[in-house]
Formats: structure tokens, sequence, C-alpha cells
């Protein structure tokens, strides 16, 4: 069985193969048959490649595949191979799952679409992608994942390339991401130089020898490796990419802005737990940015009015939180939060596209309302996200937000600050989705009549996955119940064996030393979700004159977290301008005026020269003898000096 | 003798290549080489001179002459000269190899010895004619013939 | 007697003449007289010599070039004249198709 984990990225990548070679003699419906059964397959594959691995011994849940000898070039020994173990397990059946329901949904979402089956290709690529990068068993194979995932990223943003805001969105996304990617390159090389190997087992075990704790080489690699995880899961300082990114398909924004690519930022730390455990400055930092980010992002999506942008700040404020779990050493709380923010993130995400096709295209929230009626299916799944995201008890996000809190404030490396932003964003976050609910789905209707008459509940095929997504999103937190509320904490006892023996010590220490206190935090969380939900009812539904009101009174306040603090503008300003006008003059000055000058005016003297020299030739005969007699006169004149 | 002589002869030459009438050129260069016959007399090339002046005086310039007349070449038919910027490289490079030239041949001894009675008489120059110098002797008499043929076939109408 | 330089300079500047000639007449056939002009000027040096080495060498190399010399007249004119047919004149500079 553990032969075949190979087949898991293989598929999507046949998937990818066939539809893209025969993309115009296959039928619409044949593309779709083989882009949606590629991750199906590796979905089930990959739930009978758990299985398996649940069969074995806790201490040997770590399987090896090698396909090939990829890069043997003397100490550096890559294989292209794959690492099967609880973490990558967790994650291909993340991706895969929630990539077949996002598949599915697609072919109801992008049914009119001219490009569709162009859609599908790219998707398949993805996933390729995204299960090479968890599955890979070292970082240069990793970093074909990774940047296999930033590629498609690119591709689909800019889907609908004939739109100007969407190429740009692309470029944006991939130039971006390309700056982290430098950062990950560079951790990666001081990572060989110091370990000899980028082997994960190998540097696993070669860890503690090789570096110091907090010691110079492994602070370097893991601060690179961090920057280039803030590049793909949208961490300050490279987040700009993700609001942007909302210019492709919905369906694009739900798979790889919500489950999966994102997400690789988050799965890199904790692959590497082993590294940045070594290194608490790091730590700090990735916790620091992790909370700010989460707070900041969440701050931003209070004020925007296009339902996509309220989700993608929403992204990136929970993938804040999943840096912060990492930057305090609860990586399974990071990777338990990951999987249930690819459950409601997508059903979000899934829900408001509904929403959009529903509305003929609409994506301001200021024009929509009452759509609890119309769109009954959508509205109760996309509560359950709401609920889910917002963490109400019982819900997923709720176990594992939770448990990110308390680690936040408990953990060898935590800090009281990071649980109270944790907790004040968790608040926000709660305020912002509902605020997102009641616009949307009640109230009165403040669309027009045309957009009236086409309104109509989405297809089965889109409100299927989006049920199975709000199931998951309710259970999905279940099997990650803490023992202090009874549960089994089963998930984090799965994943144990990969995290550093010290995060496992700590997590079940401070389990165990306040379990009053884990209840008050917890209630207290609870309390302030609760009373942001009222708010947000109050405001957006019994009294909407009144949030009208608030924002002009706090209209400072309202105008910086509406244009996102400026942040795109002062990058813009400061960084993009000069290399603008650094690489226009380099154009203009260096390559036309002084390249293209030298090369154009040799070849003119060239020109000129042998119009000159030409002349010598005019096939008059004197001018023949005449050359002849000076030629003459020279040598005898030579040999006269001589 | 040898200073007048020599000054006819290059007065003469100079001549040749300024007048311009084509026949006056020729007649010219008739008067120049009769000055050099004069020369050899004075090298004691009897044999020579007389040679000069019989074959190419009266062989080679006269040919020069009939060839003038049958074309009927008078100066003003000639066209633009084409090649008025070139010439005056043409007289400094001329003047360097003059001077190049005279240079060289600064340092060559002086005086001239003497010669027998014998020396460049028919006799001897028979001698070694048809003797050391057969072969050359033989040689020429194909080149020629080999000019001969050269020249009826080049002036010839209608090949 | 007259020191062997002077027919060596009078030699030198004959020829000189001669291949001034050459090139600065637009006449084929006065530059052809150039060309005999070098021919006699060499022939100078050569009895020259001659005399001056006592040897009599020279004299029967004189024959030799007179006879070439008349040998290449003969072909030479012969050329003129057909030029002459082709282009109606004896300018030196009608003659220039062998040119790029």
């Amino acid at each position: 069985m553990f032969d075949y984990i190979f087949i898991v990225p293989l598929l999507p990548l046949l998937g990818f193969v066939i539809n893209g070679l025969w993309r115009t003699r296959l039928s619409k419906k044949a593309v779709q048959a083989v882009a949606v059964a590629a991750p199906g397959l590796s979905f089930v594959l990959s739930a009978a490649l758990f299985f398996k691995l649940l069969a074995l011994d806790p201490d040997q849940r770590l399987v090896q595949q090698t396909l090939f000898s990829w890069i043997p070039i003397g100490s550096l020994q890559l294989n292209f191979a794959f690492l099967l173990d609880p973490l990558s397990a967790v994650m291909i059946l993340v991706v895969s799952g929630v990539g077949f329901l996002i598949h599915v949904y697609s072919i109801g979402y992008m049914a009119h679409d001219p490009g569709i089956k162009r859609f599908f290709i790219y998707l398949n690529l993805f996933m390729f992608s995204m299960l090479t990068l968890v599955l890979a068993d070292n970082l240069i194979l990793l970093f074909i994942g990774w940047e296999g995932v930033g590629l498609c990223s690119y591709l689909l943003i800019s889907f609908w390339f004939t739109k100007k805001s969407a190429t740009d969105a692309g470029n944006k996304a991939f130039i971006v991401n390309r700056i982290g990617d430098f950062g990950f390159l560079l951790g990666g090389f001081i990572l060989f130089w110091a370990a000899g190997t980028l082997q994960f087992t190998e540097l696993a075990a070669k860890a503690p020898q090789v570096f110091i704790v907090g010691g110079g080489a492994v602070t370097a690699a893991t601060l690179l490796l961090f920057f280039g995880a803030t590049g793909k899961s949208a961490q300050i300082p490279l987040y700009i990419w993700l609001p942007d990114a909302m210019e492709g398909p919905t369906p694009v924004s739900a798979l790889i802005h919500a489950a999966t690519m994102v997400t690789a930022g988050v799965y890199l730390l904790v692959r590497l737990n082993f590294l940045f455990i070594l290194a608490p400055t790091t730590m700090l930092v990735v916790a620091i940015v992790g909370c700010a980010t989460a707070f900041v992002a969440a701050t931003i999506g209070l004020a925007q009015n296009d339902i996509k942008r309220v989700l993608a700040y929403s992204t990136v404020s929970q993938l804040g939180y999943m840096m912060m779990a990492c930057g305090v050493a609860a990586f399974t709380a990071g990777i338990f939060h990951l999987m249930t923010h690819a459950f409601f993130k997508a059903l979000l995400f899934l829900g408001s596209g509904s929403v959009i096709h529903a509305m003929s295209n609409e994506q301001d929230m200021r024009r929509m309302g009452g759509l609890r009626q119309s769109l009954p299916t959508t509205y109760k799944t996309f509560l359950a996200g709401t609920l889910a995201i917002a963490g109400i008890p019982l819900f997923s996000g709720f176990f594992s937000k939770d448990e990110i809190l308390w680690q936040a404030f408990s953990s060898d490396h935590g800090h009281v600050v990071f649980w109270l932003v944790g907790v004040v964003t968790a608040a926000l976050t709660a305020f912002y989705m509902f605020r997102l609910v009641y616009l949307t789905f009640f109230g009165e209707g403040r669309y027009d009549r045309h957009t009236a008459e086409h309104l109509h509940e989405s297809p089965k095929v889109m409100t299927m996955p989006l049920v199975v997504l709000a199931v998951l999103s309710v259970v999905g937190g279940w099997i990650g119940i803490p023992h202090v509320l009874g549960g089994g904490a089963w998930f984090e006892n799965f994943l144990e064996p990969v995290m550093a023996s010290a995060s496992g010590a700590g997590q079940e220490a401070a389990g165990h030393a306040d379990v009053s206190l884990e209840y008050i935090l917890m209630a207290v969380a609870v309390v302030l979700v609760l009373a942001s939900i009222y708010a947000a009812y109050n405001l957006y539904v019994k009294n909407p004159a009144r949030a009208g009101s608030i924002r002009k009174s706090l209209s400072g306040l309202h105008k910086a977290v509406y244009n996102k603090y400026w942040v795109d503008e002062f990058y813009g300003a400061t960084i993009v301008r000069p290399v603008v006008n650094g690489s226009i003059f380099l154009w203009k000055i260096a390559d036309v005026l002084i390249i293209d000058g030298i090369a154009n005016g040799l070849a003119r003297l060239v020109g000129d020269m042998s119009e000159t020299f030409r002349r010598m030739q005019a096939g008059y005969l004197r001018g023949y003898l005449t050359v002849f007699l000076i030629g003459v006169v020279l040598v005898i004149g030579f040999l006269v000096v001589r | 003798m040898f200073v007048v002589a020599a000054i006819i002869a290059l007065a003469a030459a100079v001549m040749v290549i300024t007048v311009k009438s084509p026949v006056a050129s020729v007649l010219y260069l008739i008067i120049s080489l009769l000055a050099q016959s004069v020369l050899y007399i004075q090298l004691s090339g009897l044999f020579v001179a007389a040679f000069l002046v019989l074959i190419y005086g009266g062989a080679i310039l006269v040919l020069f002459l009939f060839v003038i007349m049958m074309l009927n070449i008078r100066h003003a038919d000639l066209g633009r000269d084409m090649l008025a910027k070139v010439k005056p490289w043409g007289w400094i490079f001329g003047a360097a190899l003059l001077a190049e030239m005279v240079w060289m041949s600064m340092g060559v001894s002086s005086r001239m010895n003497a010669v027998g009675e014998d020396f460049g008489s028919v006799t001897a120059v028979a001698l070694l004619l048809y003797g050391k110098f057969v072969y050359p002797f033989e040689l020429t008499s194909i080149l020629l013939l080999a000019a001969i043929v050269g020249a009826v076939v080049m002036a010839k109408r209608g090949l | 007697m007259v020191p062997l330089d002077y027919y060596i300079i009078l030699s030198a500047f004959l020829f000189v003449v001669g291949v001034i000639g050459v090139i600065v007449s637009r006449n084929l056939i006065v530059m052809f007289m150039g060309i005999e002009i070098m021919l006699n000027a060499a022939n100078l040096a050569i009895m020259a010599f001659s005399r001056h080495l006592r040897l009599m060498d020279g004299h029967v190399f004189v024959f030799l070039v007179m006879t070439v010399a008349a040998a290449e007249a003969a072909v030479g004119l012969a050329i003129i004249i057909a030029v002459f047919r082709g282009r109606e004149s004896v300018n030196a500079d009608a003659l220039n198709v062998m040119k790029w």
C-alpha cells in the first residue's frame, strides 16, 4: 500500500496532462470528468494511506518512498522522494478532500464560462503542486511544489486575463511571492551549508548537534524561511497580494487562498518545527508577526464592502493565528486550526460564490440584503461556517482557535499579550463576519429589479459541497477536543511524534497545570464573541442608521481602515516606484542609449569604414596603380630604414 | 658628354608625359631613346646601343605611331579625369620613391673600372648569346611567337 | 670616367618619370609609353653595372629585355585596339568594370 504514495500527486498531474494535451478534442463533460476524478481518487487513496498509517505503531508512523535519485552532486543527495507521516497524512487528506469538493463546485460555478476547460487544467496542476509540496521529503522537492502553487496561483488569479485588474493582481501575487521565495532559498542554503542535508528526517536527526540553540546559523535560516512563509501565507509584510487575488474566480479563492496554498507557509514551519525550536528569537518574531497580522487584518476587514475582500482579510487574519501558534511552539494547534479553517473558509468562500452567482455577479454587500429567503441552503451553510470562524462552542473553529489562545497564554514561548490581542481579534472576527451575514442575508433587499428577477438558489452541484463542508465545519473539530473539556485530544496525540519533544511536553505540562485558568480564559473569549455578535446585530439589523453615524464620528479611523492603512500605496512609493524608475533608467539609458548605441555604433563604424575602403576598388586602373606605388614605396622604405 | 646626354634623356622623358598630342609624345620618346643610346655607347655597350635604336626606336615606337594614327586619337576626345583627386598622391609617392632610390644609391662606389677593347662588341655579345644564354635565346623566340599570335587574336574583329 | 652613382641616379629619375607618367596620364597610349620609359631606365642601370663589374652578361640581359618589351608592346597595343573598339575611347578611366 505504501508503494502507492506517489500516486496521490500523480493523479492530478495526469489530469493536467490529459486535459492539457487533448483539451480541444475532449468535450466539456469529459474534461470535467477527468479533472474532478483526479482529486477525488487522490482523496480515496489518501484516506486508505491514512488508515494504513494508523495501523502502524505510533513510533513507527514514518514511511518514505523514493521514486528516483534526483540530484546526486557530491554531498548533496536529493531524491525525488515522498514522506508519509501523521503531518503529511493530515495535509493530503485536507488538500485532496477540500480540493475535490471545490472541483465539484466549480462544475456549477464555471458552467457558463468559455474558459472552463483551461480552469480545470490549472486546478489540476495546482493540486499536483500542493500535494507534492506536502508529501515532499526534502526541502528542494517541497520548493518545487511551493513554486508550482505560486505559478498556479498566478495563472488562476489572472484567469480572466482580459481584465487589467485581474492581470495586475496575478502579477502582484507572483512577484510578492517571489520576494518571499528569495528568503526561502537563502534559508535553505544556510541549512545545507550548516547541516549538509536538506532531507527532513536527516535534518531532524542532525539539528541538535549541528545548531546551537539560539545561534546565528539557525536563527538566520529560520528567519529567512519564515520570510518565505510570509509571502506564501500572506503575513506582514508580504500579505498585500491576497486581497487583490480576489480578482480570480471564487472557487480559486476558496481552494488556493483559503484552504490550501496559503497554508503552505504554516506547513513549512510545522514541518521544520525542530529547527524553529532551536531559535527562540525567530519564534518570538513569528509569534509577534502572526499576532500583529491577525489583529491588523481583522481591523481592515471591518470596513470592507466587497464580500470577498472581507473573507480575504479574514483569511490573512486566521493565518496570523496559525503563525502565532507556531510562534508559541503550539504546532499541533496550528495544524488543527489549519484544518478547521480549510473547512469553514472554503465553505464561506464557496457560499459567497453562490451568493455572487445568484446576484448576477454583484459583489458589493451594500447592494445585497435579505437573501435568507431566496437562498436558503446557501444561507444555512454560510451561517454554519460563520459560527465556526467566530469560535462558537461546539463548532470546529472554537476548539482550534481556543487551543491556540490557550497556548498563546500558557506555553513556554507564550505571553499574555499574545492572548489578549488574540482574544480581541476573535471578537473583531465575530463582528465583521456577522456584519457580513447580516448585510447579506438579513434586512431589506437593496438590489435592483433586474437582479431580483434572476435571483435563484444555486444548483445541486454547487450546494452539495457546501453542505458537506458545513458538516465538516461542525464536526471537524471534534477530533481535537482537549482533555480539559473531556475530550481525547486525539488530534494532538496523533501529530505528536512529528513535533519536537519540547513542544509536546510543554503542552501536556501546561494543560495539567491550570485547568481552571483555561476554563476562565475560554469563557472570556466566548463572552466577548457573543457580545460582538450582538453588537453587529444591533448595528446592521436593528438599527442600520447607527452604523452610518458611528462611521461618521470615527471617520478618520474609518478612512484609515477602509484604505487598508495605505500599505499598498506605501509599498508603491518606497519600493515599486524606485524599482520601476530604476528599470526605466536602465532601459532607456543603459540599454538603448549605451549598449545599443555601442552595438549599432560599431556596426555603423564597420559600414562607414567599408564605404571608405570600397572606394579604393573603384575599378579605375590608375587608382590601383597608385595604391600599388604606395605599397612599393612603403616596402622599399621599410627595407631602407632597416 | 654624359651630362648633356643625361639631361636630354630626362627632359625628353618628361616631355613624353606632359605634351597633349600623342604623336608628339612618341617623338619625344624617340629623342629620349637616342640620348640613352649615347649613354650606352659611353658605357661600351656598342651592340646594345645599336640594338636600342634599331628595335626599340625603329620597330616599337613606329608601331605606337601606327596605332595612334589608326585610331585617330586626339587629346580632346578623352573624357573626364575621374582620378583627379588621386593624382596628388601619385606625385607625392613618386617623389618619395625617387628619394628612396637616390638615398639607396648614394653609397655605391664611385669609380668605374677600365675595360678591354672587346667589351660590348657584337662578337662578345654573340658569343654569350649563343653560348651561355642559348636557352633563354630560344625561349625568347617562342615568346615572340606567342606575342604574335596574341596580338593577332586580340586585334581581330569578330573572333 | 663618369662615376657609377650618376648612372644609377639618372636611372632612378627616369624610372620615376615613367611611374608618374603611368599614373598621371589619362591616355592609355601615353601610359604605355611610360611603361617603356621604365623599362629603359632599368636597362640603363643594368648596363652601368655590367660595365662596372666587367661582365657581358648584362648586355645579353638588356638584349632579352628589349625583345620582351617588343613582344609586350605588340600585345599591349593589340589590347588597346580591342578596348578602343569596345569603348570608343582610350581613356584609362573608361575601363572601370573591375570593381565591387
